[in-house]
């Protein structure tokens, strides 16, 4: 959990007082009431499961129950400040949909994934095994997660769909990473928008 | 955790409003009366206060049992009680039967003073705005001046939308579960041939049938038939009835053979032993006339640019008399204008009939709504 709350912190250092805010596959909602009570937010959280749904609501969040899947067709274009979408792109199919109607959504994204190079991850793999770990908690058997790319494979996905990167950060066990994050970064989170 | 119970022997109550209505349809009702029932305790500061509206055929017979009679149970029962989601520990729910009903609110088979006979066909049509209003007046009358919530189903949703309309101030939670913005063209389609059914019937009598001291019972046992379809999904009735035959075998006649067809029939007599045939039709029209971004151009963003309520929304998967599209619209209208939005989709095999039922993640969501409201 420490990974998941610093995560959320710098997050939050991204998010200025009074913006509205979109959060999808918001859990139970933890993250948006960090922003609702030290930046005053207007936030809504998108989530599928019902249990998250009624944590949602037992934490007076907005929570809308949509399916990541079907995009966000019900958003208007540039209604939200930041779209925020905190270790569940590697869960979603459509990787490039998503990025896009968030940036459409959005005046700005916030991505944050679980590193397959990270390099615990990689001497699994050297050792014969898909990696579990604090980040990546499934068996490959049971894992929600249905992409699994790197941080130099997001970057070249951004590259190549015209995607803007401001900021990236990777980082481990609660600390940035300065150096080969694609090696040492167990978690990395982008800052992004539309170029042009 | 205490055990959810029921709130027991209740009573119906009745006030008299001698102030004329006004109403959408250019009519006016000199003086009426509404029917309500109450449930917990208004606290001090009023600010308790949860208005439940009743859907096509309820009634303000939401929760509890008659005295001698524990089996006519109020039709939302599951959800309000002590421990229950709609916990009447902490809230004051009020239950009222709308206008132009039959439970006892002035309504068709009342006495027209003007008459001294029933309205009958003369009886005003009503919105659901009218309703909304005369609503108003009993909480005026209870000296509660801001709902902590109004929630409904189905119609009854439609009414706790309409008051975030009309009473933006008056109203600081609105439940809107199985509902819409509107009814399609479908939605009407139903209603029209529901009321042909009943209209076309020679013991309607165009609406007067009082005077005769018949009912038109085969016109409104149509109508609640294909209500009743409408109500369930086609997996609840293939899981229900499936083509079950009653007498095990293909006898070759019009009687009851097939299982759904005893069912429908049932509910169709059983319901026109008691409707009014004059409700159904002022009501399945008040469902047709409501749309409150008519008078916007038709967008439901401006319609709802009043409203100042948080919301809960609430739709069923297969619900496909008012599917989740619907819901979103509301909920999309919503975020437009910035309001304090959750929406539930929750997956259900019972149709429209779904908000009736208590299903653990539909009542979680309440529960967990309803415990963060304060009052």
């Amino acid at each position: 959990m420490t990974a998941l709350r610093y995560d959320h912190q710098m997050i939050a250092g991204w998010i200025a007082p009074g913006e509205t805010v979109l959060d999808l596959g918001c859990g139970d909602g933890s993250l948006l009431q960090h922003l609702s009570e030290t930046r005053r937010v207007l936030g809504y959280g998108v989530e599928k499961d019902p249990d998250n749904i009624v944590a949602c609501v037992a934490n007076g969040v907005n929570v809308l129950q949509l399916d990541l899947e079907r995009g966000l067709a019900g958003f208007e274009d540039d209604f939200f400040d930041h779209v925020i979408m905190s270790l569940s792109l590697q869960a979603v199919h459509n990787t490039v949909g998503i990025l896009t109607e968030m940036l459409r959504v959005g005046r700005e994204a916030v991505v944050s994934f679980p590193n397959f190079a990270y390099w615990r991850h990689r001497q699994a793999i050297l050792n014969g095994h898909m990696p579990v770990s604090e980040n990546l908690p499934y068996q490959w058997f049971n894992t929600p997660n249905v992409r699994f790319f790197t941080i130099a494979d997001f970057e070249s996905l951004c590259a190549m769909n015209g995607i803007a990167v401001l900021e990236g950060i990777g980082f481990d066990e609660g600390e940035v990473v300065a150096e080969e994050p694609n090696f040492l970064a167990s978690v990395a989170l982008y800052r992004l928008a539309r170029t042009g | 955790m205490t055990q959810p119970q029921s709130v027991g022997v209740v009573a119906p109550q009745s006030m008299r409003f001698t102030e004329p209505l006004l109403l959408k349809s250019g009519g006016r009702l000199d003086a009426y009366e509404l029917v309500y029932e109450t449930y917990g305790q208004l606290n001090a500061a009023r600010s308790n206060a949860v208005l439940v509206c009743h859907a096509l055929s309820g009634s303000h017979h939401v929760a509890g049992h008659y005295g001698g009679n524990a089996a006519d149970v109020g039709w939302w029962d599951n959800l309000i009680g002590p421990g229950k989601p709609l916990d009447t520990r902490k809230f004051f729910v009020i239950g009222v039967n709308n206008l132009g009903g039959c439970y006892g609110s002035t309504g068709p088979a009342s006495i027209n003073p003007a008459s001294g006979a029933p309205w009958g066909a003369d009886f005003p049509f009503v919105s659901v705005e009218d309703w909304v209003c005369s609503q108003a007046r009993l909480a005026d009358a209870l000296g509660i001046e801001r709902f902590a919530a109004v929630v409904g189903g189905s119609l009854g949703g439609m009414q706790a939308l309409s008051w975030a309309l009309q009473y933006p101030e008056r109203v600081a939670h609105a439940g809107v579960i199985a509902a819409a913005p509107k009814l399609s063209a479908e939605n009407i389609a139903f209603n029209e041939v529901a009321r042909q059914a009943i209209l076309t019937d020679p013991e309607f009598h165009g609406g007067n049938f009082y005077a005769h001291g018949v009912v038109p019972e085969r016109g409104l046992k149509l109508a609640r038939m294909l209500g009743h379809i409408t109500y369930l999904s086609d997996d609840a009735m293939a899981e229900k009835f499936g083509r079950n035959l009653r007498h095990g075998k293909q006898v070759f006649s019009y009687d009851v053979e097939f299982e759904i067809e005893s069912y429908l029939r049932h509910q169709g007599k059983k319901f026109a032993g008691f409707f009014d045939a004059n409700t159904y039709l002022l009501t399945t029209k008040a469902l047709d006339y409501f749309d409150p971004a008519f008078e916007f151009g038709g967008l439901l963003p401006a319609a709802l640019a009043r409203a100042a309520a948080d919301f809960l929304v609430i739709s069923f998967s297969t619900d496909w008399r008012f599917p989740p599209e619907r819901s979103r619209e509301i909920v999309g209208a919503l975020l437009h204008n910035r309001r304090n939005v959750s929406y539930a989709e929750i997956a259900s095999d019972a149709g429209h009939d779904s908000f009736l039922l208590d299903d653990s993640h539909y009542h979680g969501v309440l529960s967990a709504y309803f415990d963060r409201i304060e009052v």
